[in-house]
């Protein structure tokens, strides 16, 4: 037992050297025409030799190492809790949901220009958490290439913008109509799949969008992106310094105000605000309807669904189109806080983020996804001083959070439809 | 009330049943005995449109639906308990039950699981519990019970007494013979040969995607074959 603890730590230290000499031990310099390998400084050596060091320790004493973080489990005082009763625990969630709300309103007035534009994105990623759970969370259906519809709704505004002077508020629906339909028209050879598959064919998906958006270089000016993409207006009142669109006014000079960069910046976010809060609703909503207990159903068990006659297809097209909805949603607000889009803003991380808010929110779980939003997008602010190491932060934070609370931050509750009580007796039944 | 004429299913280039033919009449229970691999799942499963009949035709009722979307059959009169329950098990019993009413009216739901109520008074002790934490037998019954809020004319039960005690597995008979004196038809698919044929009026054997034998259940329990392939000796 004991040696073969000490062959695997020698093995992963070896594994450890061998990965980080070459990358970082050696550089290639380039002396004019010539290249040359030279070595780094020593200092680099001894970082290298020091984390050979932590792995063999690492891995020799390892099941007493994580018997440790198991006991930490035991002071998290989330685990051992008693579950709350249903009621109390929606009740609960409606009420955080409210607060949360309330807070989001009016704190922009109090904080800097900076935090307020970073929740702007805090709340575009709230809102692809919300779409993404009922893809994933709800129905079940493990799709990675989400981001394409995101980049639908962003080059909709994009496009329809550039070519035809669509302002923010005509094109926010029609690019959730938009990437709606691309959910509905791609789902339908898509769906049959199952698991796996369906996750390498979505993520294929998203990748196919973002290299068309590259390549269509007469349509979509191609790597280079589009730019000048107005901001929202408030009923025709622009809130630049200067009015940029013919007919439109300028809302210091209409409230006779002087002018104050922040303005803008607030009422982006109060827009988006009210947009998530919409979103929130409107799922919240459909979840307790019919369609959202046949997306549970299936996830649950497709052959029980199926068998009490539901389609397999219309319910996870269902899914997967307001999923999309959602998306293209967030895409137009997206394209209308940065002015320019161009196809790197849609990379495959961008999916792995939002499926990394709904995996750790607690799958299903509105609040969850809200939370887990905030925390995904801040955290990496956050971790800033650790500059290139930031990632490396993040993903630390995310493997301990998935030891401690393997169930996410605030597992699904499911929604009870009570049907009121009838008087006992009638039982005609045929 | 259900006819199967002639019926080949493949599974890709294998076929699983040569050219069966089962007939069930209004009010009637039927039983299908057959060993493990016989095709009697397939057997249901070609009658749901999944897969659908190579060749051959299903009559429900008169109505040709061998080709017919699954959602769509389900939803014509027939309810299936499939193999292994199969209840939802995140969801309560009450939203399991709910389920099989999705595509009737509230009130007809709330009529539908009253009287399941009744048929299985320790549902209703559990409606608030969740399904999967429930025993094989509350599964049981409550797969049944989800079954019936469809407001079936038929009800196909593929091998109910799959892994039951055997005093669940009488319970679970008594059941399904209760189902007839509603006026609902059994189509019961069973390993357990005894139990299933003495409750049946007729019965069919099926082996390796063939009948092999059709008669009154009494005829069949009685005959030599059965019960030397069947009933132990
Ligand atoms: N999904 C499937 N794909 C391929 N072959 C299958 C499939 N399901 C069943 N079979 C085959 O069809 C035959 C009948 O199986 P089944 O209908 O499940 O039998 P039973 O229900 O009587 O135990 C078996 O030989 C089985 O291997
Ligand atoms: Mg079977």
């Amino acid at each position: 037992m004991v040696a073969q603890n000490f062959r695997h730590a020698l093995f992963c230290a070896f594994i450890t050297l061998i990965i980080s000499y070459p990358i970082l031990g050696l550089n290639l310099e380039a002396r004019g025409v010539s290249i040359t390998l030279t070595g780094a400084e020593t200092q680099t050596y001894v970082g290298i030799a020091l984390a050979v060091v932590i792995v063999f320790l690492f891995q020799l004493f390892r099941p007493a190492i994580m018997e440790t973080l198991g006991q930490v489990k035991a002071i998290n005082p989330m685990i051992n809790r008693e579950p709350m009763p249903q009621e109390k625990r929606v009740k609960f969630e409606r009420f955080a949901l409210i607060l949360i709300v309330l807070g989001a309103m009016f704190w922009p007035f109090i904080a800097s220009r900076g935090a307020v534009d970073l929740a702007t994105l805090v709340l575009i990623y709230i809102i692809l958490g919300l779409g993404l759970n009922v893809v994933v969370g709800l129905a079940g259906l493990l799709d990675l290439g989400y981001v394409a519809f995101y980049a639908v709704g962003a080059y909709t505004f994009g496009l329809l913008f550039q070519y035809y002077g669509f302002s923010f508020w005509m094109s926010l629906p029609i690019g959730a109509l938009l990437a709606a339909t691309f959910g509905f028209v791609l789902g339908f050879p898509v769906l049959r799949l199952r698991g796996d598959y369906l996750a390498i064919v979505t993520l294929g998906f998203g990748e196919i969008i973002r290299i068309l958006l590259n390549n269509l270089t007469d349509l979509t000016n191609g790597p280079d992106g589009i730019g000048g993409i107005p901001d929202p207006t408030l009923f025709g009142m622009e809130f630049g310094r200067r009015v940029k669109i013919e007919g439109n006014t300028s809302f210091h000079e209409v409230f006779n105000i002087p002018y104050d960069s922040a303005h803008k910046v607030i009422f982006l976010y109060l827009i988006t605000l009210i947009l998530a809060v919409f979103t929130l609703l409107v799922i919240r909503r459909l979840i307790r309807m019919p369609v959202g207990r046949s997306w549970e159903a299936l996830r649950e068990d497709e052959i029980a669904a199926r068998s009490l006659g539901l389609s397999r297809t219309a319910v996870k097209l269902s899914a997967f189109t307001i999923g999309a909805f959602f998306a293209g949603f967030a895409g137009t607000i997206f394209a209308s806080k940065q002015g320019f889009i161009s196809p790197e803003s849609f990379v495959f991380l961008e999916s792995a983020i939002v499926l990394a808010i709904v995996v750790l929110g607690g799958m299903g779980s509105q609040l969850g996804v809200i939370l887990a939003a905030i925390a995904v997008t801040i955290l990496p602010e956050l971790a800033r001083e650790f500059s290139e190491y930031r990632m490396l932060v993040f993903g630390a934070a995310m493997v301990l959070m998935m030891v401690w609370r393997p169930q996410g931050l605030l597992p699904m509750t499911r929604v009870h439809i009570n049907l009121k009580k009838q008087e006992a007796g009638v039982t005609d039944h045929a | 009330m259900l006819v199967l004429e002639n019926i080949h299913t493949h599974y890709g280039k294998i076929e699983a049943l040569h050219g069966v033919s089962v007939e069930i009449k209004k009010g009637e229970i039927v039983s299908l005995i057959g060993a493990n691999g016989a095709g009697k799942t397939t057997l249901l499963m070609t009658v749901c449109g999944d897969p659908q009949a190579s060749s051959g035709r299903v009559l429900f009722q008169g109505e040709d639906i061998t080709h017919k979307p699954t959602a769509q059959i389900m939803r014509s009169g027939i309810a299936i308990v499939p193999e292994g329950r199969r209840v939802f098990p995140g969801l309560t019993v009450e939203e399991n039950l709910h389920m099989g009413g999705f595509f009737t009216s509230k009130q007809e739901v709330r009529r539908s699981q009253d009287h399941v109520f009744e048929l299985f008074p320790r549902l209703k002790e559990r409606r608030n519990q969740r399904a999967g934490t429930m025993s094989g037998g509350e599964q049981q019954m409550l797969a049944i019970g989800r079954a019936l809020m469809t407001k079936p004319e038929m009800i196909i039960l593929d091998e109910p007494s799959l892994g039951l005690a055997p005093l669940i597995i009488k319970q679970i008979f008594e059941i399904i013979s209760s189902l007839r004196d509603e006026g609902i038809t059994v189509f019961l698919v069973e390993q357990n040969a005894k139990q299933a044929l003495k409750l049946a009026d007729r019965g069919y054997v099926l082996e390796t995607g063939r009948i092999r034998l059709e008669d009154s259940g009494a005829n069949l329990l009685a005959n030599e074959d059965v019960q030397k392939a069947y009933l132990g000796g």
